[in-house]
């Protein structure tokens, strides 16, 4: 496990990093600046050889910061993880250095990430959209994007000519279809948890 | 004693059968389905153990489970279409030689599911026309080999001589 010993040389060694409070594994936010260095760092001078995640937060359209990349290592000899936060250099167009020449387990990472929140990774071999398809305008796991989708044309022309087929929003009637976890199958099948509104009737606020 | 016999006697018939050609040619389709797997999700596993020895679908002459889209009739789509998937799902059914069929095998393939995403087609027959719905998440393979009892039945009312002389007709037109 990681002690308090390993920790403090680290914020010592490096200055760019705070500790953030966690309840679960060490938590740090690191300067963007310096985001790649330190990766190199746990990679090659400490033992963090595994990049488990990298995944993004949208903290809403309003925030000071909106986007930030939120990475976990593992080190198999300390058997323990880091959490490293760093926030994204713009509001509107979100950019951050890849870090997939340290850990090649970061390419496809960093794709979803761009595919679901628009976040341009630089220095990345590839950086296009793994998911949803080359021309698909939006990003929907940003905090703005409707569950259901938002009408888009289908990317194949000439299927949308024989089928008239489009992107639509899928019906929302009574809220995404979700499992409750627990009882008999037949009641935890996934359906809809508030059936007091459908399409006709609108959801009461 | 010849008046008794119901079934077909060579000695008094001579070696002729009087049939239409409806009825010949839907008994040949609907004995010798080919099926192609699209198998998009856990469906095409339900779909694999009909296929296999303990529901074994060859019973109803559709072993012949053909991975080309052009050796095959009748297209059984197993699992979640994906607005990303559709477009290959259509080119693969227009691959498809006349006559074909399909089955939406499931709840994502028939109504898009459990998935009300941004992401998910709300049901198979917004791009390709659909002959049999199967319900299920997945359906068993009783379900599905239902299905397939209820599509050689539909296969066997069609007009198929009214539908090869029009498309013949509209090839030499």
């Amino acid at each position: 496990m990681i002690d308090q010993d390993f920790i403090d040389e680290l914020l010592v060694k490096h200055e760019y990093l705070s500790l953030v409070s966690h309840e679960d594994c060490l938590t740090l936010s690191c300067n963007r600046d310096h985001w790649l260095n330190f990766a190199s760092y746990l990679s090659l001078e400490e033992t963090f050889d595994l990049l488990v995640d990298l995944t993004a937060i949208d903290h809403g359209e309003d925030a000071e910061v909106r986007f930030s990349v939120v990475c976990h290592y593992y080190s198999r000899v300390h058997h323990d993880y880091i959490r490293v936060h760093v926030e994204c250099a713009s509001n509107e167009n979100p950019e951050i250095l890849s870090i997939s020449s340290v850990y090649p387990s970061a390419d496809w990472h960093e794709r979803e990430t761009f595919d679901m929140f628009g976040i341009r990774f630089t220095n990345h071999p590839n950086m296009k959209r793994i998911l949803m398809w080359d021309e698909y305008p939006y990003f929907p796991l940003r905090k703005e994007f409707p569950l259901a989708g938002i009408d888009t044309p289908l990317p194949a022309p000439d299927v949308v000519e024989v089928t008239d087929a489009s992107v639509e929003p899928a019906p929302m009637m009574g809220g995404p279809f979700v499992s409750s976890g627990s009882g008999p199958m037949s009641d935890s099948e996934p359906r809809a948890k508030d059936e007091s509104w459908t399409e006709k009737s609108e959801k009461p606020v | 004693m010849i008046a008794n016999e119901v079934a077909y006697n060579g000695k008094v018939e001579g070696d002729v059968i009087v049939t239409k050609a409806d009825a010949v040619i839907n008994w040949i389709r609907k004995h010798s389905v080919w099926p192609m797997p699209m198998g998009l999700a856990c469906c095409a596993i339900e779909l694999m153990a009909s296929a296999a020895s303990r529901y074994d679908i060859s019973r109803f002459g559709m072993e012949v489970m053909r991975f080309s889209p052009r050796q095959s009739d009748c297209m059984i789509v197993a699992g979640t279409v994906t607005y990303k998937m559709a477009e290959v799902v259509r080119r693969i059914y227009d691959q498809m030689g006349d006559p074909k069929w399909v089955v939406a095998m499931g709840a994502c393939a028939s109504t898009g599911g459990m998935y009300r995403s941004y992401a998910v087609m709300q049901g198979v027959d917004n791009i390709v026309p659909v002959d049999v719905y199967v319900s299920g998440c997945p359906p068993r393979p009783e379900a599905l080999l239902d299905a397939m009892m209820k599509l050689q039945d539909k296969i066997g009312k069609e007009s198929s001589v009214k539908a090869l002389t029009k498309s013949a007709s509209a090839v030499s037109s």
